[in-house]
């Protein structure tokens, strides 16, 4: 019994060290803040995944018309407004891209989305 | 040791609780260290879980009947296979089960999502840590493991229809499958939470999502399995409350693992998306309620217990607690985009959703209407079996049918002429086979024929998927057609593992109607050397023979078998008498024919002391073609869930270029 109760003790003891191991390693950190998406990256990683969307259901579109399963009529009526709806997207994300250029100096570089209908 | 056990319980129960009301406040207030101290906390909660867990194991492996729950569970003369089973065998086990894997699972989710989806797994722990919280309670203050008494000489044994091999891994499979469905809603309130409701938490979730699926959809099966070898009444699937309570949220799990596509592809269901995972997870907890509270009586459930108004309680306040989130995100969750046309592969979708909806609610309501029932008029009326079929009929055959319509039409909107053009080849395939079995006899059931009829056009409907995929491949440029195969499936895991997946659901209703729609029942008491003919087969009753196992008397008739004039073998079938659990349980004969996928089932009802046997035998066609569709399932959901590193990188970049860098 004593030794399943020094076991618990030293148990217990691990876990508070766990989980006060944040403040122990970072006990005067320059900043407690949580690394989160702002507004304006939010608002960008809509656009991203509308991008995506819009990109993904063209491939779609393009592999089930290449196999038969979209026929030729269903194909012509769906493939101009995927495409016009990907192009806006892309054009969504640069003018976002040139909006944050001209702001602030990029943190990182960005590619010119538009590169990808070419 | 109960006493680090105990222990080990109490610091789990500390540490989750800690991580809850810490999560909570460092997403709330955006402290970044504390945060991470809330998540550390819960992934420490899994190993003190584990440790609570491995003193249980060990006091079963060592019989220290010391411990209150290994006496109650488990003899000296147990098998060890059976004796870990006992783990999850009784209810303080199983639900230490619970906390172990859920700790585990939560503390997985969080690193392996915290690369792309930092700032959603912030609101992510604090949910997690809530459900956790309540589990540890359990277990620590109302359901412990760890009691102890003065330790009888042998321990009360395990009931005989649980020292099953299938028994192993049935209940695993299915606390798999329940506390997986915690990933989803974790991360669905975590984006409520947090207002985050980009398609992240979507992602994150949908191998989660799957990968509890199959387990659940594996798990019920091995349990059919199960309730078809062992516990001897001729059936796999008696619509009991208990088997009910795994199918509910897998129907609705299945339900959202089709949605989710929608709100991928265009962006809509939002709403419906976090209300189906809400009910999943929902009806996974009323499913653990329904075995542990004792409310209903089925073989499954555990006894009478006080555990029954404390779930009810966090039922009630975890659906209220989600459906008001829901409200207050609600402007957050409008799609921006509408249906565009009732025939298109969206609205086949929809469909298919309000289908497998209207079938869950029906279940939930022949499994609830007994103890409304009772509590409104003191009598609880138990909804039959002709209940449930019905409900199968009108909502499963339609289903079945839209599994083979979806896939062919376009998405957005799709002309009648390439409806005609797409369904004209599956359309005439099933045609054809009806008439055939029509004319073969198969109008004695109408359901059955409308089953194997549509389980045609699927069929069909799959097979010129696959054949149409690897042509398009090979025109690409594939060397070989092999090569074309394999370059189909690794490109389109999730889409052409989903048709493996529908394949096995084609298996499984062709075998549901073939054993329950086309079989074939008779019943007589026999003496040695007396025979019965059933199903074009005849038995002749040989012998009685009684030997001793390590556990029980097992008394067994042999039976010849033959089919024409054409000698079969023999079956046995029987009885166990359990020494130490004082019980008798039923071992039945069965004979598989592996070309039909028939078998020849055989029950020795009553075994008089005259030697005379009462025999009930049924021929069931096709039934082996579900136990086929479960390995069929298995291999279409490991597919579908094999991961995809392509679709990971994508990930992180896209969350990088929204500015989330992964090195923060």
């Amino acid at each position: 019994m004593t030794i399943a109760l020094l076991l618990a003790a030293a148990l217990a003891v691990a876990c508070v060290v766990v989980v006060a191991l944040p403040f122990l390693s970072e006990p005067d950190p320059e900043t407690d803040e949580l690394d989160e998406l702002d507004e304006d990256e939010r608002r960008r990683l809509e656009l991203l995944e509308e991008r995506d969307r819009a990109l993904s259901a063209l491939k779609e579109l393009e592999f089930d018309h290449r196999t038969g399963t979209i026929t030729d009529q269903d194909y012509r009526e769906e493939v101009g407004p995927l495409r016009r709806e990907a192009a806006t997207a892309l054009q969504k994300l640069d003018r976002d891209a040139r909006g944050q250029h001209a702001a602030t100096p990029p943190k990182r570089g960005t590619s010119d989305e538009s590169a990808n209908l070419r | 040791m109960p006493e680090l056990g105990r222990a080990a319980l109490v610091v789990t129960l500390g540490l989750v609780a800690y991580a809850f009301v810490a999560g909570a406040v460092a997403a709330h207030l955006g402290r970044r260290r504390l945060a991470q101290s809330a998540q550390n906390a819960l992934i420490a909660a899994f190993f003190t879980t584990l440790i609570a867990s491995l003193v249980l194991v060990a006091a079963l492996l060592r019989h220290d009947f010391s411990f209150t729950y290994v006496a109650r569970t488990t003899s000296e003369a147990l098998p060890t296979g059976y004796t870990i089973s006992a783990f999850w065998g009784g209810q303080e086990g199983s639900l230490l089960l619970w906390l172990l894997i859920l700790t585990g699972f939560g503390a997985a989710a969080v690193r392996l999502n915290r690369r792309w989806a930092r700032d959603l797994i912030v609101w992510v722990v604090p949910v997690f840590a809530a459900v956790a919280t309540f589990f540890a309670f359990l277990v620590v203050a109302i359901a412990s493991p760890f009691v102890t008494q003065v330790a009888p000489p042998d321990g009360a044994g395990m009931t005989p229809s649980l020292q099953n091999p299938y028994m192993l891994a049935h209940p695993p499979l299915l606390y798999l499958g329940y506390v997986g469905l915690t990933v989803p809603f974790a991360f669905a309130l975590g984006a409520l939470l947090s207002g985050r409701l980009d398609e992240r938490w979507l992602i994150a979730t949908r191998r989660w999502t799957l990968f509890a699926w199959t387990a659940l959809g594996i798990g019920q099966l091995l349990g059919a399995h199960w309730a078809y070898v062992e516990v001897g009444w001729g059936g796999y699937y008696a619509w009991d409350p208990v088997e009910n309570a795994a199918l509910m949220p897998w129907l609705a799990a299945t339900a959202f693992l089709h949605s989710v596509m929608i709100q991928e592809k265009r962006g809509m269901l939002r709403i419906w998306n976090v209300l189906l995972v809400i009910l999943a997870f929902s009806l996974s907890l009323f499913g653990t309620f329904l075995t542990r509270s004792g409310v209903v009586n089925s073989i499954h459930s555990f006894t009478q217990s006080a555990i029954g108004p404390w779930f009810l309680a966090f039922i009630g306040l975890t659906v209220a607690v989600s459906l008001t989130l829901v409200f207050w995100r609600l402007p957050l969750l409008r799609s921006p985009t509408k249906l565009e046309s009732p025939i298109s592969r969206e609205a086949a979708f929809l469909y298919n959703n309000l289908l497998l909806l209207a079938l869950c609610l029906a279940i939930l309501w022949g499994v609830v209407y007994p103890m409304l029932s009772e509590a409104i008029r003191g009598e609880a009326v138990v909804l039959g079996r002709s209940y449930y079929d019905f409900f199968l009929r009108a909502f499963g055959l339609p289903l079945l049918l839209l599994m083979g319509i979806g896939p062919l039409i376009a998405w957005r909107r799709a002309s009648l002429r390439s409806l005609a053009t797409a369904f004209r080849w599956p359309t005439l395939v099933a045609l054809s086979t009806g008439v055939v079995l029509l004319v073969l006899g198969a109008g004695s059931s109408t359901p059955g024929l409308v089953a194997y009829t549509f389980s045609t056009f699927v069929g069909a409907t799959i097979v010129m998927e696959f054949a149409r995929g690897t042509r398009a491949r090979k025109a690409l440029g594939a060397a070989s057609w092999l090569g074309a195969f394999a370059s189909l499936m690794a490109r389109n895991r999730r889409r052409y593992g989903g048709y493996v997946v529908h394949a096995s659901i084609v298996l499984l209703a062709i075998g549901i109607a073939g054993s329950s729609a086309f079989d074939t029942v008779a019943e007589a008491k026999l003496t040695q050397g007396e025979s019965l003919a059933v199903g074009g087969y005849t038995l002749v009753y040989k012998s009685l023979a009684e030997r001793q196992s390590a556990n029980a008397t097992e008394i067994r008739a042999t039976l010849g078998v033959q089919r024409g004039d054409k000698e079969l073998g023999t079956l046995e079938a029987g009885k166990n008498a359990y020494t130490i659990e004082q019980q008798v349980s039923n071992e039945v004969g069965i004979r598989s024919d592996k070309l039909t996928g028939e078998d020849l089932f055989v029950i020795a009802e009553q075994i008089d002391p005259d030697g005379s046997v009462y025999f009930r035998v049924f021929v069931k066609p096709l039934v082996n073609l579900i136990w086929l569709a479960g390995l069929v399932f298995l291999l279409g959901s490991l597919i579908t869930l094999w991961p995809d590193r392509r679709e990971q990188r994508r990930l992180v970049a896209r969350s990088s270029e929204a500015g989330l860098a992964a090195a923060r």
